[in-house]
């Protein structure tokens, strides 16, 4: 199958222009008849719902949640990107095209990456309409900081807590339109299938989390907002909520899965501390901002880190990297961080972390000044260690972060499966093999606000409203087979728990598909998983009933799902032989072990289509090209 | 510190709303004092699993004390001993080997037990939904530059948009007054230019909205303060009550 991305022509500053204007329009007046299925309400959720509700389309929002405030994009501390310019230090649109590209290491496409720079700056003005409370300087107006991979200030944030702040603005704007009548939130509704007809998305298959009610919701467009897949490795830095089901539902029903594999591991967490950890926390990479990171020159070095002289501290990355220093991207950070505890100059007591040093900003700036920009950061930090990082250094250790893989989406935002459209961390598009920081949240809301309120329209206009209704055939069947699925589920009885077996399947992800992979790992880890599936089916424990409040039975739907989707990980991983961004394969690398591509045979977008169970999935590949930032070898030096 | 804690836990369990509830007791070996509390009670629910009981059903999700779906009683305390911190950030660090500790929900009116430990806390966005937001169409917001804030006025918005929604200020309060969540959002808005168009009408119908679903009144005692994980200030509520008076006596809702 010809994979179509439907990019417009035109310079690539005038695509975004063309499309919007070769597009249909829905007539004011018709939009009511159209509804519109809006799959969670993070930050690509609800700004989508608000401005589709806005716009006069009848949308039915759905979250797993209780309330759309608790989404985790509410998480996300450091910032949002956008080329405003206002530090007056050389940044475009263009810059951050060019930054964003480079960061994802050449696996994004061009010209969904531009629109994405262009709308960035009306993201900032929306939000803080809304009443974001953006940092300020002391003339009033917006303050920037640095993050990594930039050599600009373009980073806008609200203390350590940007997406709580952006995503109460989103919700707010959400509510609005639940007051006006235009958006019917659905809270505590997990969406278990995808309704395909003739090919074309029509509706979802729901459970009603506390009552266990199944029902089908039909529509003219369905869109997923759901997020990432991180918790696939168990320990992570994303909620507990957090799953690939909805994606990996749209999946089985013939949406293509791209570059599973590309994932991100962020350099800057708290490491592991206890056995039964049930996640990982991140600390904001705006730290490195005036954290210097180090390790003991010496391997086994055990003293406490304050009696270690400067002369025996490595400050690896300013070592290695002088011209971005402490703020490399975070592929880079991650790996050089591996690097040096696998030579045995890892801190701590497991020998798995290295310092995060802030003696030296806190003698420039002094004390008040680092916890006024950083304080809510390190009260956390003490409060998760017991150590206070004003005095000792920060202990910190790479993380699974953010999936930059997702559901293949066109440049309209629309999956292979007409009818159905993917935003946000749960599509592919805009990163690449490695996300920038501070460009998470600028996607979210760049898909939500600014690019699906366009491009949906186009798919709507000229369909006839409402042409699949709940009591077609093929909405019984899927509901019939998700009451199934779910019975099957509560017959489980074995000597395990779910969690043991979520546990296992993120051990063998980490250890194999993790921050450094290879043939013989990968090959190990697909015959390993097969064996956590045997055991899930066989020797779980999923107890109480289908028509209650039941979070084991939710559980267990979600873990069997990753385990499928951990399978076709590998398989992307397998199939990848170059390095790129955080795909980083061990036979694939530069003198200096840096990543190092094969632009000649992998410069493309692996999609993945379900084959059906037991068989082996099958490759689409989406050609990249390059127009204008030519792929080079990327360098941080 | 020992690292093999033994806590005894007595937690309420409860089918639904319409059930009386009950406490039970099971005692939880080998915890670490590394770990937080949920991650106790995640202990707590395999060795349930394994025994074929059903596990305890609470709520959470970020587990880093930002989303605020997480929160119960412990021992009579929203959220626990420590001030400032939601149950998720709480370690076991915070107890002795051989304790007995009591969970139980929220307990109030507006916030109906769902199961367990679990209440329904919708009663929330009910008020927001009341005129907790600006009214700002996608792409009409000008510059975001336009309007210079002064950094305190900003960083006073700030201190009151840093609720979380967890519901702990209800649970703390023998009214169950929402006031301090109202107050909140009412203060971050007023204290922004972009908020103050809509701020009589917000003040009115956020109040209003309040005491229709069930919400009591605030008598001052400040629990709600004590038990935010937020910190955020009873002053909050000084402001609402200024907002709430200038509107009365001047518009109507």
């Amino acid at each position: 199958m010809e994979l179509d991305a439907r990019i417009p022509d035109g310079p690539i500053e005038k695509k975004w222009d063309n499309r919007r204007f070769e597009e249909k329009l829905v007539n004011p007046a018709n939009k009511r008849k159209y509804t519109v299925i809006v799959v969670g309400t993070g930050l690509a959720g609800a700004s989508a719902s608000a401005t589709l509700g806005e716009l006069g389309y009848n949308v039915k929002a759905f979250t797993l949640l209780d309330s759309p405030r608790r989404s985790h994009s509410i998480a996300a501390q450091g910032g949002i990107n956008a080329a405003k310019n206002y530090a007056n230090d050389g940044d475009s649109i263009y810059r951050l095209f060019y930054d964003t590209v480079k960061g994802g290491d050449f696996r994004a496409r061009e010209a969904n990456v531009y629109r994405l720079a262009q709308v960035s700056n009306e993201i900032i003005d929306q939000c803080v309409a809304q009443g974001v409370p953006f940092a300020r300087e002391y003339g009033g107006l917006l303050d920037n900081r640095s993050f990594g991979g930039a050599q600009v200030s373009r980073t806008f944030y609200a203390r350590g807590q940007t997406g709580q702040q952006l995503l109460i603005g989103a919700y707010g704007a959400l509510l609005r339109q639940a007051a006006a009548g235009t958006v019917k939130i659905h809270p505590r509704t997990e969406m278990l299938d995808l309704v395909v007809v003739d090919g074309v998305a029509r509706g979802i298959v729901t459970r009603n989390l506390i009552t266990g009610k199944i029902e089908v919701h039909t529509g003219d467009a369905v869109v997923l907002a759901t997020g990432g897949y991180a918790r696939v490795y168990y320990l992570s830095t994303n909620a507990m909520g957090c799953n690939v089901t909805a994606s990996w539902r749209a999946h089985l029903r013939g949406a293509f899965f791209a570059n599973p594999c590309f994932v991100q591991i962020h350099p800057t967490c708290i490491p592991v501390g206890a056995h039964r950890q049930s996640k990982l926390t991140l600390m904001s990479e705006s730290l490195r901002n005036d954290g210097r990171v180090w390790v003991p020159v010496k391997p086994g070095d055990k003293r406490p880190a304050n009696d270690i002289p400067e002369e025996e501290r490595d400050y690896y990355l300013e070592r290695r990297y002088p011209s971005f220093g402490n703020l490399v991207p975070r592929d880079v950070a991650s790996r050089a961080a591996k690097a040096v505890c696998d030579e045995g100059r890892g801190v701590g007591a497991t020998g798995q972390a290295v310092y995060l040093d802030f003696r030296d900003a806190i003698q420039r700036l002094g004390k008040a000044a680092i916890s006024a920009k950083y304080g809510n950061l390190f009260d956390m930090y003490e409060l998760i260690t017991g150590e206070n990082p004003y005095e000792v250094p920060m202990r910190i250790f790479p993380a699974l972060h953010y999936t930059m893989g997702g559901l293949w989406v066109d440049y309209n935002l629309m999956s292979n499966l007409p009818g159905l459209f993917v935003l946000g961390e749960a599509n592919f598009s805009d990163h690449g093999a490695n996300r920038l920081g501070a460009s998470a949240l600028m996607q979210g809301l760049a898909d939500g606000y600014f690019v699906l309120p366009y491009t949906i329209g186009n798919w709507l206009a000229g369909r006839k409203p409402g042409e699949v209704g709940p009591d077609h055939a093929a909405c019984r069947d899927a509901a019939k087979g998700v009451e199934e699925r779910i019975g099957k589920l509560l017959t489980l009885r074995g000597e395990k728990s779910i969690d043991d077996i979520h546990r296992e399947l993120g051990h063998v992800l980490w250890e194999y598909c993790g921050m450094a992979r290879n043939e013989e790992g990968l090959k190990k880890a697909l015959a390993e998983i097969p064996k956590i599936r045997e055991e899930f089916w066989n020797n779980s424990t999923v107890l109480g009933q289908a028509a209650d409040l039941n979070q084991t039975l939710e559980y267990a739907g979600r873990v069997a799902d990753f385990i499928d989707l951990a399978e076709l990980m590998v398989t992307d991983a397998l199939h990848r032989r170059e390095s790129c961004g955080g795909h980083f394969r061990e036979e694939s690398q530069t003198e200096e072990h840096e990543a190092l591509r094969d632009d000649e045979n992998f410069c493309y977008v692996a999609a993945w289509e379900w084959k059906g169970e037991g068989e082996a999935p099958e490759l689409h590949k989406e050609p990249l090209t390059f127009e204008y930032v030519k792929p080079t070898m990327r360098s941080y030096k | 510190m020992s690292d093999h804690m033994r806590i005894t836990l007595r937690f309420w369990r409860q089918k639904g709303p319409d059930d009386k509830g009950h406490f039970e007791t099971h005692r939880v070996d080998d915890v670490s004092p590394h770990q937080s509390f949920l991650e106790m009670l995640d202990q707590l629910n395999d060795a349930l699993l394994k025994e074929g009981k059903e596990p305890l059903a609470f709520d959470s999700d970020c587990r880093e004390g930002i989303c605020g779906t997480c929160g119960f009683v412990i021992n009579g305390q929203a959220h626990g001993p420590l001030r400032g911190v939601t149950v998720c950030q709480l370690h076991m660090r915070n107890f002795r080997d051989g304790d007995v500790i009591t969970v139980e929900p929220w307990r109030a009116r507006p916030f109906p037990v769902v199961k367990d430990l679990i209440v329904d806390k919708r009663a929330f966005d009910q008020i927001l939904m009341a005129g907790g937001y600006i009214s700002v169409k996608t792409g009409s917001a000008p510059d975001a530059n336009a309007i210079p804030i002064s950094r305190k006025d900003a960083e006073e918005a700030f201190d009151a948009a840093a609720c979380i929604g967890c519901g702990a200020c209800v649970a703390a309060c023998k009214n169950a007054s929402a006031m301090l969540f109202v107050s909140a959002k009412v203060a971050h808005l007023a204290y922004l230019p972009q908020g103050r168009p809509e701020r009589k009408r917000r003040a009115l119908r956020m109040m209003i909205a309040h005491e229709m679903l069930g919400f009591g009144n605030c008598t001052n005692e400040s629990e709600c303060e004590a038990a935010c994980p937020k910190e955020i200030s009873v002053k909050n509520i000084s402001l609402l009550n200024r907002e709430f008076t200038r509107a009365a006596l001047t518009q109507t809702a």
